[in-house]
Parts: C-alpha cells; sequence; structure tokens
C-alpha cells in the first residue's frame, strides 16, 4: 500500500482530532481596501514619483514629463505674458489631473505590493524564532536557537513542538498540523524514507518523534522565499511582462507621431482662417496650445494598462500564494497558462489509492453471498484496507456480520504465501488471494481447480480489476473482484481541462491493459503504464518536440528527472527535496489535482492583462471625439458636428477626457488585482466573450463616462 | 442600381479569377511549376543558392540599388537616346531623382507628366522595365515571410523567386491583357507622335500664312505599357491625365479590365498566403475582413461622389453663425456669419461630374478612385482633386490603412502586421502567450511588426505637418484652407503607401531642366516625397522579414481547444476591428482638417 493513502487515511480518521493550541493561521483572503494596506499605499504612490522610478515604466514616464512640461508652461504663463485665450485655472486643472493619473497609477501598484506585504507579514509570523533540539555528531542533544541551524544538521522534533526549519524527515514517522502555511486544519503523516518525508518550517507536530534533516539555511527557507516573493524584492519581470512593457513603449512612440505634427497643421488652419476671416490679429486654438497637445498625447497612450501592468503580476503572483502555490518565479505561474499536456499520478491523484472490493461472483455450487460470507469470514481480522473492505462489501450487501469461533486462528498475508485467510478449530480452512497462489492451495488440499475460473480471473484484470480467488478447503468457492476505484469528481476535472484546452495524461505502474480501461474509465486522453523515470522523461520530450508545454506533478525521487524536464513542474511540499529543488512551483497543500488551479491562474494573469490593454487602446476612439472638435474650436468652429457627445465646451471636453483617463486607473484597480475571471469555454467562444466585454465595451464606455464628467463639471460650475 | 453594377461586377469577376490564379501562384513559387528548359536554363543560371533572411533583404537591396543607378542613367541620358521623335529633352535632376525611386519602389508617383517629358525609350526602359520588376519585390518579400513562417530550412533565392514572378507569371498575363487593349484601340507604336487636322478648322491656330495649324498627339507603345501598369499595382501614366486618356484607357471595356488587373494579384497572394502555408482557411478570413474594408471604401465613395451632388455648386443657405474665440472682441468671442449662396444653374441628378470620363460610366470614376487606392495602384481615370470633399476621404483612407488588399505582397505584409499587432494585444484574452501560426509572438516580434507599423504614420504626418506650416506646402496648393491640406496630407499618403495616385492641384512639377518657370515648390517636394518613399518602402517589407525569420526560428505548437483560431469569425472581428481602430487612431486628425473640415465646412470655403 503507498504511503499516498496512508495520507488519505489518515486524514480521514475522525478520531484525530488535534488536542494542541492552534498555531497562528493565514489570512487567506483579503478585503482589496483596507486600512492597513491602502494607507501606506497612498504615502508610497507620492514617494513613487521619483523619475528614475517612472522611468521603469516608459508610459508613465511620457505622462510625469507631460505634467512637468505643463507645470513649467503654468509658471511661465503666471510670471510673464499670457499667450492663450484660455484662463489659467484650465491649465493648472489640467496639470493636477495629469499629476493625478501618475500618482493612481504609483497607487495601484502600492497597492498591489502593500497587499503583498500584508501577506508576507501573516506568513513571518509563523516563521517566528524557535527553539531547535540539534543532534550532535555523538548523538547528543543541544538545545539552541533555530536561527543557528544550518543546512545539514540534524534536529529532534517531539510532539508538541515547532519544526524549525525546512528539511527532511531521516527517521521516525509523525503526524503534522501545517495549517500555519497551508491553512488547511487536517494533520498530515510524513515518514522517513517515502516519498512525503518534506517538512517545512514553521509547522507543528502532533504525535509521535522525528529525526529531521535541515535542508534550508536561515533567511532561504520556503517561507522566507515565499515573503521574498510577494514584497516583490526578488520579483523579476516576466518575459511576456517585459514585452508587452515593450509593446506599450513603441505605441506610446506612435501616439507621440500623431499628437507632434498636430501643431503644424493646427497653424496652418490658424493662418488659413485669419486670411478668411480678414483679421489681423493671430487667431489661436488649442490644437497649438502644448499642455493640451500633452493632455491629448496622454489620454492617447495606454496610460491604463501602462499602470496597471505592475499591479496585475504582482497580483497574480498574490493569487498563486493564496492558493498555497509557491512559485519560483512569476515566469511560471505565466507559463502555466501556456500548459499543453499534463501528466498526472494514477495513484492518489486519480484513484484513491488502495484497492476496494466492488463485488463478489461465485463459482460452482455457490451463490453470490456464500461468496461473500466465506470472503468476510477470511477477511474478519484482516487489517488491510482491501480486507476491510472486503467485510463492509458483504455488509452493506445486507448481510449480518459475521463472526468467527473463539479459537480460530487468522492466516495474515506474506510474500511467500499471497494468502490470507482463517483456520477454524473444526479444520475448515478459508482461503482468499491471487489466483495461483490459491490454485497451489487447492492441489495442496487435493482439490480441482474449476476451467471456468481461468476466463473469470482474466475478465476481471482485463477490466483494470484485482481478482482475489476465495477458496474453502479443497474447493474454489468463487471470486472476490477489488478495484482502485475513482476519486469522486475526477471526470468532470478532466472534461475542465479539456475544455480548457490541456490534454490529461495518466502515469502508472500498472500494465498497458489495465492502464487503458483505468484511462477509459477516468477520461483521460492518455496514460504511460509500466511507468519509470526514463520513460517519464521520453514521454516529456516527445510532447515538447511536437512544440507542447508539459506540466508534471509529482512527489517522489524518481520524479525529479522528468519534473526538471517539464516546462511546468509542480512539487508537493511533502514531497522529497530532490522533487522540490526540480520543480518551479511548490504546493503547500500537497493536492495531486492543483495543476488545475494552476493553469487557472496562469490564464487568469494573461487574461487580466490582454483585456486591460484592449481595453485602454479601444478608449482612445472616444476621447478623439471629445477632443478633436475642442482642439480646433477656435479655427474650425464646424468641427462641432463631429463632437457626438455634445460637450459644454472645448476646455470642458479635454478637462473630462482627461479626468475620465485618469479616474479609469483606480476603477480598475479591483480587475487588475482580482484577475479578470476565466471561464474554460474554448479559445474562441472566450475570445468572443472578451472582446465584447473588453473591446467593444472599451470603445462604448469612455463616450458615456466622459459626457457625465462634463455633465458634472458643468453642474457644479467649474467650468464657464 | 446600375451604378452598383460596375463595382459588384469588378469584385466578382476578380475574386472568381483569384482562386485559380491562387493556385498557380503557389505552384510556382514552390518551384512545383515545371517551366520550358530554356526558361530553366535561366532560372538556374540565375539561381545563387539558398539565402537566410539576412541574404535575401542584402540581394533585395542589391537588385534595387542596380534598379536605380539604372533608372538614372536611362532618365539622364534621355536626349541621347533613339526612340525620341520630339527630341525630349533632359529632367530636372530632383524630378529625375524622385521619378527613379518612385518607379523602383512600385510607387509611380509622377511629379512630370509622361507624354510631355518623356521619350518613347524613357517610357519603355524606365517605365515599362520598372513595371515588371518593382512590382514582383513585394511579391518576393510575402513569399520570403511565408517560407519563414513554414520554418522552412532557408528563405528560397530571391533572383529565382524575380525571374519567377517576373517570367512566368507577369509575362504571359500581361501579353493577354495587351492583346485585349491593342484590339480595344490602344496604340502601338514607336512612333512619338501623329499630326492631325482637327475638325473643327484652326481650333489649335493658324500659321501666318492662315492655314490652320495641326495638332500634334503623343503616342507610344501603349498597348504594351498599360496592362503591366494595372497588373503590377504601378500606375504610372503614359500620359500625365494617367487613366483617363482615350489611348491609355479607350473603352468601358479596357476601363473594367484595368480594374480587374490591378486587382488580381493582390487578391491572389492572400489566397497564395494561406494555400502556401497550408491554412486556406484562414486566408479567407484576411480575404473577407479586406474585402470588407474594400467594400466599404467603394461604397463611400460611390455614395458621396455619384449620388451626391457636387457641393460647390448647390445651394447653402440659411446663414450659418459660429462663434470663435478672439482676444479683441467683447466677451472674448467672434461671431463669425457665413452668408447663404444662390445654387448654380448645372443639373447635378448624375451626382458630381467634375472631373469624370463619362466614357466609362457614372459610378466608373469614384469606383476607380477607391480600388486604385486601396490596391495601391494609383492609375485614376478621374481627378480624385474634384472628388466631392468627404468623398475624397475613401481613397486617403485606403492609402491609410494600407491594406485594403493593397500592393501585390507589401498589402498581405500590411495586414500581417495588423494580425500580429491584434494577436499580441487582444489573442491574450484567451489565457495563453499569445501565437500565430503556432508560435509564440515574443516581444522581438511585436516590437518589429509595431515599428513596421509607425513608419507609416511617421512618414505621413511629420512632412504633412512641416510642409503645411511653411511656404513649402502653402505655395504649392491650387487652394488655400482645408482642400489644400488635403492636397498635401494626399502626396504625403500616396507616397508613403507606395501608392502613387495624385490628388493633383499641388504645384509639383519642375519640368526639363531647363524649364524657366518650374513651378517654386518643385525641388522640396521631389526630394520630400522621395525619402518618404524610400523609408516606407523598405523598412515596412525588411522588418517583418525578420519578424517572420525570428518567429519561424521558433518552436511551433499544435492548435488546441484553448489555443486562438485564425480561422473564425471572432478572428475576423478582431482583425477588422484592430485595422479600423489603429487606423482611426493615427489618421483621424488627419482626416478631421482635411476632408471632414471641408465637407462640414461652409462654402465657399478653401476654395
Amino acid at each position: 500500500m503507498s504511503t499516498t493513502a496512508m495520507v488519505e487515511e489518515t486524514q480521514q480518521k475522525p478520531g484525530m482530532k488535534r488536542e494542541k493550541p492552534k498555531p497562528p493561521k493565514r489570512v487567506k483572503r483579503m478585503a482589496l481596501f483596507t486600512k492597513e494596506t491602502t494607507l501606506p499605499a497612498i504615502k508610497q504612490a507620492f514617494a513613487m514619483l521619483r523619475p528614475d522610478i517612472q522611468w521603469k515604466n516608459p508610459v508613465m514616464f511620457v505622462v510625469e514629463v507631460g505634467a512637468f512640461l505643463t507645470l513649467l508652461y503654468i509658471l511661465k504663463a503666471l510670471f510673464g505674458a499670457p499667450e492663450s485665450l484660455v484662463s489659467i485655472s484650465y491649465f493648472i486643472a489640467l496639470d493636477v489631473w495629469l499629476w493625478l493619473t501618475v500618482v493612481f497609477a504609483n497607487f495601484a501598484t502600492a497597492l498591489a505590493e502593500a497587499r503583498g506585504k500584508a501577506q508576507a507579514e501573516s506568513l513571518r509570523r509563523s516563521r517566528r524564532e524557535t527553539r531547535a533540539l540539534r543532534l550532535g555528531p555523538d548523538e547528543t542533544i543541544e538545545d539552541i536557537s533555530s536561527t543557528l541551524l544550518r543546512p545539514g544538521d540534524r534536529v529532534v522534533v517531539s510532539a508538541g513542538f515547532t519544526i524549525p526549519g525546512d528539511g527532511e524527515i531521516i527517521s521516525g514517522i509523525a503526524s503534522i498540523d501545517e495549517s500555519a502555511i497551508t491553512g488547511e486544519s487536517a494533520p498530515v503523516i510524513r515518514e522517513a524514507g517515502s516519498d512525503r518525508s518534506g517538512v517545512t518550517g514553521g509547522t507543528f507536530v502532533l504525535s509521535d518523534r522525528i529525526v529531521v534533516r535541515i535542508t534550508s539555511g536561515p533567511g532561504d527557507s520556503f517561507l522566507d522565499r515565499m515573503i521574498g516573493l510577494v514584497e516583490g524584492a526578488i520579483r523579476q519581470r516576466s518575459p511576456n511582462e517585459i514585452a508587452l512593457t515593450l509593446a506599450l513603449s513603441a505605441m506610446t512612440l506612435i501616439f507621440l507621431i500623431v499628437v507632434i505634427p498636430l501643431w503644424p497643421m493646427a497653424w496652418n488652419a490658424e493662418q488659413y482662417m485669419m486670411g478668411y476671416l480678414g483679421i489681423q490679429e493671430p487667431l489661436k486654438s488649442l490644437g497649438t496650445d502644448i499642455p493640451t497637445l500633452i493632455a491629448l498625447l496622454v489620454c492617447l497612450i495606454p496610460t491604463t494598462i501602462g499602470a496597471l501592468l505592475a499591479a496585475i503580476g504582482i497580483a497574480g503572483m498574490e493569487r498563486a500564494l493564496r492558493a498555497n502555490i509557491i512559485a519560483k518565479s512569476g515566469k511560471a505561474v505565466e507559463m502555466a497558462g501556456d500548459i499543453d499536456v499534463v501528466l498526472l499520478d494514477k495513484t492518489g491523484t486519480i484513484t484513491m489509492g488502495h484497492r476496494h472490493a466492488t463485488s463478489f461472483l461465485p463459482l460452482g455450487k455457490y451463490k453470490a453471498n456464500d461468496v461473500g460470507q466465506l470472503a468476510a469470514l477470511a477477511s474478519a481480522a484482516d487489517e488491510t484496507p482491501e480486507g476491510k473492505s472486503i467485510v463492509k462489501l458483504y455488509e452493506s450487501l445486507g448481510n449480518v456480520p459475521v463472526t468467527t469461533p473463539q479459537q480460530s486462528q487468522f492466516v495474515p498475508f506474506s510474500a511467500q504465501t499471497r494468502m490470507s485467510g482463517i483456520d477454524f478449530p473444526n479444520g475448515r480452512r478459508i482461503r482468499k488471494g491471487a489466483p495461483d497462489a490459491v490454485a497451489r492451495f487447492i492441489q495442496e488440499s487435493g482439490g480441482r481447480v474449476p476451467d471456468n475460473l481461468r476466463p473469470l480471473v482474466d475478465g476481471a484484470a482485463s477490466k483494470g480489476a484485482t481478482p482475489l480467488v476465495v477458496a474453502e478447503d479443497g474447493q474454489v468457492a468463487g471470486m472476490i473482484v477489488l478495484e482502485d476505484i475513482l476519486k469522486p469528481g475526477m471526470k468532470e476535472r478532466f472534461a475542465r481541462l479539456r475544455k480548457m484546452g490541456l490534454r490529461t495524461v495518466m502515469i502508472t505502474g500498472d500494465n498497458p491493459l489495465t492502464a487503458s480501461t483505468i484511462a477509459a474509465e477516468a477520461g483521460v486522453d492518455d496514460f504511460i503504464a509500466e511507468a519509470t523515470p526514463e520513460n517519464k522523461l521520453e514521454y516529456i520530450r516527445k510532447e515538447q518536440a511536437e512544440g507542447k508545454l508539459v506540466a508534471m506533478m509529482g512527489d517522489g525521487t524518481n520524479d525529479a528527472p522528468a519534473l526538471a524536464q517539464a516546462d511546468v513542474a509542480l512539487a508537493m511540499n511533502a514531497g522529497t527535496q530532490a522533487a522540490k529543488e526540480a520543480a518551479n512551483m511548490v504546493d503547500l497543500d500537497s493536492d495531486p489535482t492543483k495543476l488545475i488551479e494552476t493553469v487557472e491562474i496562469g490564464k487568469q494573469l494573461l487574461i487580466t492583462r490582454g483585456a486591460l490593454t484592449t481595453f485602454s487602446i479601444a478608449n482612445d476612439v472616444a476621447k478623439y471625439f471629445a477632443i478633436i472638435p475642442a482642439l480646433f474650436a477656435g479655427t474650425l468652429p464646424w468641427l462641432k458636428l463631429m463632437d457626438i457627445m455634445n460637450l459644454h465646451s472645448p476646455t470642458s471636453a479635454i478637462l473630462s477626457a482627461i479626468i475620465f483617463n485618469a479616474l479609469i486607473i483606480p476603477a480598475l484597480i479591483p480587475v487588475a488585482l482580482k484577475g479578470v475571471a476565466y471561464k474554460p469555454l474554448g479559445a474562441d467562444a472566450l475570445l468572443r466573450r472578451n472582446l465584447l466585454i473588453w473591446g467593444a465595451g472599451g470603445v462604448i464606455l469612455p463616450f458615456v463616462g466622459i459626457k457625465l464628467i462634463d455633465v458634472v463639471l458643468v453642474g457644479l460650475h467649474l467650468l464657464s | 442600381m446600375d451604378i452598383w453594377l460596375l463595382p459588384v461586377a469588378i469584385l466578382a469577376t476578380t475574386t472568381v479569377l483569384a482562386f485559380p490564379l491562387s493556385r498557380y501562384l503557389s505552384l510556382i513559387m514552390d518551384g512545383k511549376y515545371l517551366a520550358p528548359r530554356m526558361l530553366r536554363w535561366f532560372e538556374e543560371r540565375l539561381n545563387s543558392g539558398p539565402q537566410d533572411w539576412k541574404q535575401y533583404v542584402g540581394s533585395m537591396l542589391l537588385f534595387n540599388t542596380v534598379l536605380f543607378l539604372f533608372g538614372f542613367a536611362v532618365l539622364a541620358l534621355q536626349p541621347w537616346m533613339p526612340l525620341n521623335g520630339d527630341a525630349k529633352g533632359m529632367l530636372a535632376p530632383s524630378t529625375i531623382f524622385h521619378s527613379v525611386v518612385s518607379f523602383m519602389t512600385n510607387t509611380d508617383l509622377q511629379h512630370y507628366s509622361g507624354d510631355q517629358h518623356l521619350s518613347n525609350f524613357s517610357q519603355i526602359f524606365f517605365g515599362l522595365s520598372n513595371f515588371f520588376l518593382s512590382a514582383s519585390i513585394g511579391f518576393c518579400g510575402l513569399v520570403a515571410i511565408i517560407r519563414a513562417f513554414r520554418s522552412d530550412a532557408h528563405l528560397g533565392n530571391f533572383f529565382v523567386d524575380m525571374w519567377r514572378v517576373v517570367v512566368y507569371m507577369f509575362l504571359p498575363i500581361s501579353f493577354v491583357l495587351g492583346v485585349a487593349f491593342l484590339q480595344q484601340g490602344s496604340p502601338m507604336t514607336f512612333e512619338s507622335s501623329v499630326q492631325v487636322s482637327t475638325l473643327e478648322h484652326g481650333v489649335m491656330g493658324t500659321t501666318n500664312k492662315g492655314d490652320a495649324k495641326q495638332q500634334s498627339i503623343v503616342v507610344g507603345p501603349l498597348a504594351a505599357f498599360v496592362p503591366m501598369k494595372q497588373l503590377g499595382t504601378n500606375g504610372g501614366g503614359f500620359y500625365g491625365m494617367n487613366s483617363a486618356h482615350p489611348f491609355e484607357n479607350p473603352t468601358a471595356l479596357t476601363n473594367f479590365l484595368s480594374c480587374v488587373a490591378m486587382m488580381l494579384f493582390p487578391f491572389g497572394l492572400v489566397l497564395m498566403f494561406g494555400r502556401m502555408l497550408k491554412r486556406l482557411r484562414h486566408s479567407y478570413v484576411i480575404f473577407t475582413v479586406m474585402m470588407t474594408l474594400m467594400i466599404a471604401t467603394v461604397i463611400w465613395a460611390v455614395y458621396y461622389d455619384t449620388l451626391k451632388p457636387n457641393p460647390g455648386l448647390t445651394a447653402h443657405g440659411p446663414a450659418q453663425t459660429f462663434e470663435v474665440p478672439s482676444a479683441t472682441a467683447p466677451g472674448g468671442r467672434r461671431t463669425v456669419t457665413l452668408p447663404s449662396v444662390a445654387p448654380m444653374p448645372v443639373d447635378q441628378h448624375l451626382g458630381n461630374l467634375e472631373g469624370k470620363e463619362m466614357r466609362f460610366g457614372t459610378s466608373a470614376g469614384a469606383t476607380f478612385a477607391a480600388l486604385t487606392v486601396d490596391v495601391t495602384d494609383g492609375a485614376v481615370n478621374a481627378e480624385h482633386d474634384s472628388l466631392n470633399p468627404i468623398a475624397a476621404l475613401s481613397p486617403m483612407v485606403g492609402m491609410w490603412l494600407n491594406c485594403i488588399f493593397g500592393g501585390k505582397g507589401v498589402g498581405m505584409i500590411n495586414m500581417l502586421l495588423y494580425i500580429i499587432i491584434g494577436i499580441f494585444v487582444a489573442g491574450m484574452m484567451v489565457g495563453r502567450t499569445p501565437e500565430y501560426l503556432g508560435k509564440k509572438i515574443g516581444g522581438r516580434e511585436a516590437k518589429l511588426a509595431l515599428i513596421a507599423l509607425l513608419v507609416h504614420p511617421l512618414m505621413i504626418l511629420f512632412p504633412t505637418g512641416i510642409f503645411a506650416a511653411t511656404d513649402w506646402g502653402i505655395k504649392a496648393e491650387s487652394n488655400p484652407g482645408a482642400h489644400g491640406f488635403s492636397q498635401i496630407a494626399y502626396q504625403f499618403s500616396s507616397a508613403s503607401a507606395n501608392n502613387g495616385s495624385a490628388f493633383d492641384g499641388l504645384g509639383v512639377t519642375y519640368g526639363f531642366a531647363n524649364n524657366p518657370a518650374p513651378a517654386p515648390e518643385a525641388v522640396p517636394w521631389d526630394l520630400a516625397a522621395a525619402l518618404v518613399i524610400i523609408v516606407s518602402r523598405f523598412l515596412p517589407i525588411i522588418a517583418p522579414i525578420a519578424m517572420a525569420a525570428y518567429l519561424g526560428a521558433k518552436k511551433s505548437a499544435p492548435y488546441g481547444v484553448g489555443t486562438l483560431r485564425d480561422d473564425t469569425v471572432t478572428f475576423g472581428f478582431l482583425l477588422l476591428g484592430t485595422v479600423v481602430i489603429i487606423g482611426a487612431l493615427l489618421f483621424l486628425p488627419v482626416a478631421a482638417l482635411g476632408p471632414i473640415a471641408e465637407h462640414l465646412g461652409p462654402i465657399p470655403f478653401g476654395g
């Protein structure tokens, strides 16, 4: 029986409740705007106005330069001769909103970072200094502080103590409360020498005593790395984010190319109109007004996405953390969205991991119930899950529990006999076991194996089930069918993965015949039977050669090569150190189906970026209709017909556009932080849906928004 | 209803012909077409071996350099060359530079008048040779891009591609078309001009003796010249008046054939793209998007020009008043009152007939105007300057978008840029790193696409701005104000789109080098337009080839449920939206200052 199954079993045991006080629990959900995050973020937003910080975000840097130039223009106008027909208060209002645009952008980034920091803070609380009982070379125990531990040190941890650092159990078995890092209250079993030997610092030993070899130095534990990641200290921009930043810079350049020539073009119109109207005094329009052209530029360049891009990335990382996944880089999270193939272990992931009796098949004179009764008797003292499931199945068929006579003797399973059973005091012997073992038993007892046993056995085996033959003295009574049953809901999960465009592959040690049956039943697309580290690796390489991205979930040391080869490798925190080193993500919950969530988080990250970029560009259309007529109101007043929003005045049109442009940033912060919802609809339907919401919506919304702002400005008598 | 018959017939015929043509094109470009042995011998001599993208681009630039030097020599030596019956002199150096650049890049923007300034030798060895050769360059560029997308081992050989395009495709088709033009009445002669007695006595004046002067009519090898002018989407006219001239476009049938001819290859190339990539459905989507835009430009032009009267001749009343800000006027505002205008006594039920050739039908001028810019042909059969102001927006939009089928190869390449940008931005909304043809689009590819895309607005808006604010532009325009602005913007749009059609009305002709009274601003126009043409020609071909090469080098991911499909209706809308929104964002201000201001403004305003 696998260790995985043992863990399942232990977790389900109702008797195993914790008596110890609850260690600090992590904050799992956070309101968008809390006092703890919002106030520092506001402060930070102003601190981030420093040009050397803005420089890293070309779009917002352009806005800041524009705001600064407008400021200079205002100072010049205040102390020099006014050059424009427009009042100075218009320029001041313009400049205030330009600065606010930068501040809002900073606020979005700062808020995302503050939320990360708050989460890190709650993690840090569980990382507090603890006592460690270090085992010296001469096996003496030394009581030291956990901060003094170095990789390679061995520590003893017994029930009621906190594990002082990340490590691997080298001897012993213990039940551990990992709620401090996973938020999951059910205790888990960790055992030396198994695939579940990894322990994390800050978790709590509930029972037994273990010796742990520490694998990480102080400041380098998982918790430390998590804290580092969320605080953005080692947050590197992912390739997609860099690519998008580049593209946004190029778009900014394009709009610079559009706006700069507007000045001479507007001047041309002014010159002509002077002649047309026959006036001598210079005719000025907003088209030759530098602050207004700056406002136009700021409205056109993709400020919305430029402002929120960093926040989206940080929030994606944070969402992964909230799902208890530690990604080693933002790239890994993002790449999860691109996954084409998912490799999953059969045992413990797709199936429950232990076999259950599902039916009794009689032979000869026996009835199904007789077989059941014999099987139950043979299993009465069998403590293995298989044995218990036989008894349970017999009772669930409406039979009264079997009783065994006082002096009957239980024959336990052994690797030699491959049978177990019971000997009654009256000499009656009942056995259940592997078909060939039982056949030998029958022949030894002088009986005869009926001819129709073979097809029955083969039939069960071909369906992926395990046949156990039941015999009574020299006679074959029938067969028990044991099946490793699927976890509930797996079929739906695979269907969901398929809808997301992922192919699922089951890895199993079973023979191909059995594997194909289980694969068909579970609804996976493919399987690797009789899996070895080599053929797993080979399979991944083959898929990658076809251009596919492969995700793999693993826990054992023998998974390490395949994990290293896979594009997205998710190791279970309970897994061995080798597996965790080879993976680029670690799942603290050690939940094998977590890959689905990982993929969804990756997809959501990309969708959010795409949606806000599309929205940002689509917004520009309406702004043009507000600004172009306003620019030329002084020279080509009939262009007013283009102003389909019918705005109050040229200055109110431009102010409304720039205010809308600024306000949309904080308005979209929740979307950036929560992410645009991902629905597995298939790419075409998803694209259609998002194009309608963010593309078409992005075109329409600003028409409404700008008009509303204009109405409010006029209503408040803020404009002449 | 008959107004719509011509455009529908043109579009339908060309679409039907494009299908078999595309099959033939992909066979030829993949080297599956077995040419006659003699031609193959030449092809093998030209083959300088497989090329990577840098070598391919290098060969292309080398070839263009040779083309430039040859063209410059032909025009500069015109007075000493044969077939110059009218003893034409040498063009001004700046005009030669502009013309050579213009013809070598398939632009064919003409700052000269062919019938007045070029000998038959120049028409053949400068004009006609460039028609064949320049037309094949964009074609080769597209084929190189396709091979890069397919991740072929190499991009083929530029010289071989060139040979295949010119000899196996252009020559036979233009021969067939030439016979049709000959039959319809186009001259085919090496004579420079014929002397005829005018029907009305003395209409050309009289000699000292009182005899009526004869009219001298320029002729030449037109039946050979015109087919390739159209097939290669060149558009450079033999005559100054281009396809409005009765010898260059004798009948309604040749007008129809001209339209079909110029659209044939641009249509076929889109389908060839799909065939060579084995993604025919994808190219159907692109084709449909392009066709939608083309139909829109045709409808716009025909509706506003053929179904609406010339606003300059209609009544304008009652008087309109506008307010403009003013520093001196009381209240800071000055009121502009525009008086009502009485109509001119002109029958306008056939729409705006100014500058139209009625031989072709009423909607032929507007239809031709829309089509010739969509496919960057640039030939004209009507005066674009005389289109109704708002109708003139149609040809301008065609040039600004530059991907409504576009020139051979380059139009499709431009559309690829929009596809890459569209996928890069909106494609993320399916939750995967954006990918095209299974290749992930990274920062480098998006950057190259955006650079190639920004050349066009840069080369239109900056020169337009500079010329609009200086004497270079103001003194060259025939009408001041919005219309003159349109003239300037149109000229640079035509140059940057490598289109070559002219709005006219700009004084840009220097003429012969010894011309005593050239247009005052002809030299700056020659130089500026030539520079715009060069930059807008080569960067938008080279950058996409590089982009395709980088994309092609990436691993190709198979299509799945989660991948963005490029052959669906949704994708079509994504592409249409990308083109329309980017186009509007780049050029709406120019449109507002030019055609829209003129349309909405009062009459008389800006001429």
